[in-house]
């Protein structure tokens, strides 16, 4: 990739906007999972019988299983998401402006 | 244990015993030699080695043997990912531990998981637009060569190599146990197998093991966890009752127990497991097998899909283990007396629980498709660990750090193939060598490593223009330092396999300390590094970082 290709696409205003939303979904769901899986993780090191109470008074499955399958559920769902806005949304938006860079280079 | 003893425990407890017996079906006498397991296996193993006479053929550039050509779509690179990440330890070992303590095996699998989300949102797609054969690629995009890909290969060889031995240990106990083999032929098997696949087939035949393998676990795990969702009346509360009225700790399984001592270490161990995944070379290598970034993305939302799965799959089979897999079955435990106590202990050890249990669900046959499915696990996953470690290697240290980049295509398979066949020699030695230790905590270390050393310096060099090659560098191996030596002066290997009275360092897991600390070195390093080269490598960023967001070059770099 030659410098003015670089310059024009690092430049390009719709170049910019993408990288911005891309970064803030990318860490901002990044963030999402790590607090998530921080704090089941401290509840099990800290207080352990609060993940032991049954979720109805008759039954005996606990909230620590339904908090456990919630991180793997939960995780999986969020995947889910970003892979549809960046390879939906994302690439589209990426691909115009390689398009529009590469023509104005042509001319 | 001889026969009037078999017979009086039989007897002892056949009021219970037979309480199951409709579940427990057909004849399930327990040969030294099961015939159906071995007939699986070897339709496995022909299947698979005609799979890599195919590949082969195909196999003529560095580029289809380290990436298939980068042909892979993104559905079967997440399919063959999961193949890879599902490994014995984690079918065998999570369904074992919850049969023990219950809970705490749930514990460990959304560790393994919660890593998945981050890789796809941090790593995946600039790791496929930057990188060709190796995540050190990527490390060392705008790097001085030489001192980065040496530390890349440095700690993907460790990681390999640990795991590695791991594996091999675990292959050679299991297989001897399943099959009634020798565990030093065993062991030699698997290491011919893995060389077979890797020499000969490439990524290509890696590819399609780990496809099959995972097809495999998952329709035999599914079938399991069926069987034992539909004897509870397919409610999980009555399969929860059912195991708390049999199990010891009685209601105690259903929450967190002593896996876990105290915050530090809950979380320590926490984020090695999640950021060791997207540090674990063989399988960042895994990113370059798709064409684009697209295929690399999908890839990840369908092994994500597959793994939970697989995991609430493992949960369901370890509370099997603890309803079907009962003491009074012979076939499943032994008794005997130590210390005036009458005391049970499980054939093979508790980490047989899932392959007890596949016979109690669907006798003989099943055992037999099941102890398959893990051979083929253990086989998947050395493939992959072997493949990884040939191409650091041959690719980072003979064709990029010895030749300069000017070796052949020709010249840098030839080091990849004798590195692959070194490694089979060397994994039959530690092998052997490991026969009587334990070697759990290797996996753990493996984690640590990925986690504390490849993890950082792969995550500044894509996202931080300061980063030098000095800071990265420095940083790295601070990382593989501390997590190495930390793990062995902790309570795992200092207390337990050395036999030392007390840890020097408290915690079993170094994640907390060795990850932050080479995220902190590498920028101070980085920071206070004012030489030539370290302006070169901030000037490359910006370039970097439009191919990483773009893609572009990436395909034609990936041909040459």
């Amino acid at each position: 990739m030659d410098q003015q290709t670089l310059r024009n696409i690092l430049h390009h205003r719709e170049f910019q906007k993408m990288a911005r939303q891309k970064a803030l979904l990318g860490w901002g769901f990044s963030a999402v999972i790590f607090f998530m899986y921080v704090v089941y993780i401290w509840i099990i090191g800290s207080s352990p019988e609060l993940l032991k109470i049954p979720v109805s008074p008759e039954g005996i499955t606990t909230w620590g299983i339904y908090a456990g399958i919630f991180v793997i559920v939960f995780s999986f769902i969020t995947t889910g998401i970003y892979v549809k806005i960046a390879n939906g949304k994302f690439d589209k938006m990426t691909q115009d402006v390689v398009q529009a860079v590469q023509e104005n280079h042509h001319e | 244990m001889n026969k009037t003893k078999w017979f009086a425990a039989l007897s002892l407890f056949a009021a219970h015993g037979w309480a199951y017996a409709d579940a427990i079906s057909g004849e399930v006498t327990k040969q030294p030699l099961n015939i159906p397991a071995i007939v699986m296996f070897f339709l496995f193993v022909g299947f698979t080695l005609g799979i890599t006479v195919w590949a082969s053929k195909k196999n003529k550039s560095t580029k289809d043997y380290y990436t298939a050509g980068g042909g892979i779509s993104g559905f079967q690179n997440g399919l063959a990912i999961a193949g890879d990440y599902m490994s014995a330890a984690s079918f065998l070992g999570i369904s074992a531990m919850v049969f023990s303590n219950g809970y705490d095996g749930l514990i460990y699998s959304t560790g393994f998981l919660v890593g998945w989300p981050i890789v796809l949102f941090l790593i995946a797609e600039r790791l496929r637009n930057l990188g060709k054969f190796t995540f050190s690629d990527v490390a060392a995009y705008r790097l001085q060569q030489t001192p980065v890909r040496l530390f890349a290969a440095s700690g993907s060889i460790l990681v390999v190599i640990f795991y590695l031995i791991a594996q091999m240990v675990g292959a050679g106990k299991l297989i001897q146990l399943l099959f009634g083999m020798d565990y030093i032929y065993a062991v030699v098997l698997v290491g011919f197998l893995m060389v077979c696949y890797v020499l000969f087939g490439g990524m290509l035949a890696t590819t399609w093991v780990q496809i099959i393998k995972a097809v495999m676990l998952l329709s035999g795990a599914s079938f399991m966890a069926f069987v034992i969702l539909k004897n509870a009346g397919f409610s999980p509360e009555t399969m929860f009752r059912q195991a708390v009225d049999i199990h010891e700790k009685g209601v105690d399984i259903l929450g967190p127990g002593s896996l876990v001592q105290n915050p530090i270490d809950a979380l320590s161990l926490g984020l090695a497991l999640m950021f060791g995944t997207a540090g674990l070379p063989h399988i960042l290598m895994r990113f370059f097998t798709v064409p684009d970034a697209k295929e690399a993305r999908k890839s990840v939302f369908v092994a994500t899909g597959f793994i939970g799965y697989f995991y609430l799959l493992t949960f369901v089979i370890g509370f099997g283990a603890i309803i079907f897999v009962t003491k009074d079955n012979p076939h499943f435990f032994t008794q005997m007396v130590k210390e005036g106590k009458t005391v049970f202990e499980m054939i093979g050890g508790t980490n047989m629980a899932a392959i007890h249990l596949s016979e109690a669900l669907g006798g003989n046959l099943f055992l037999g498709f099941i102890s398959a499915v893990a051979f083929a696990t253990i086989l998947a996953v050395v493939a992959g660990l072997a493949l990884s470690g040939a191409s650091a290697v041959s690719h980072d240290i003979y064709s990029s750090v010895i030749r300069k980049g000017k070796a052949t295509q020709h010249e840098e398979m030839r080091v990849s193939k004798a590195t692959t066949l070194a490694l089979g020699v060397l994994a039959v030695l530690f092998g052997v060598m490991f026969e009587k230790q334990n070697v759990a905590f290797m996996v753990g270390l493996a984690f640590s490593i990925a986690a504390s050393a490849n993890f950082p310096i792969l995550m500044l060099s894509m996202f931080w223009k300061g980063l030098t090659t000095r800071g990265a560098v420095v940083g790295g191996f601070t990382g593989l330092i501390l997590a190495v030596g930390l793990i062995v002066l902790g309570p795992t290997v200092w207390v337990k396999v050395l036999g030392h009275e007390h840890a020097i360092f408290p915690y079993a897991n170094p994640a907390i300390f060795s990850i932050p600390a080479a995220f902190i070195i590498s920028w101070l390093v980085s920071v206070l590094d004012k030489s030539a080269r370290g302006k070169e490598d901030k000037a490359g960023f910006e370039s970097q970082y439009v191919r990483s967001m773009t893609g572009i070059g990436a395909s034609q770099a990936s041909d040459h």
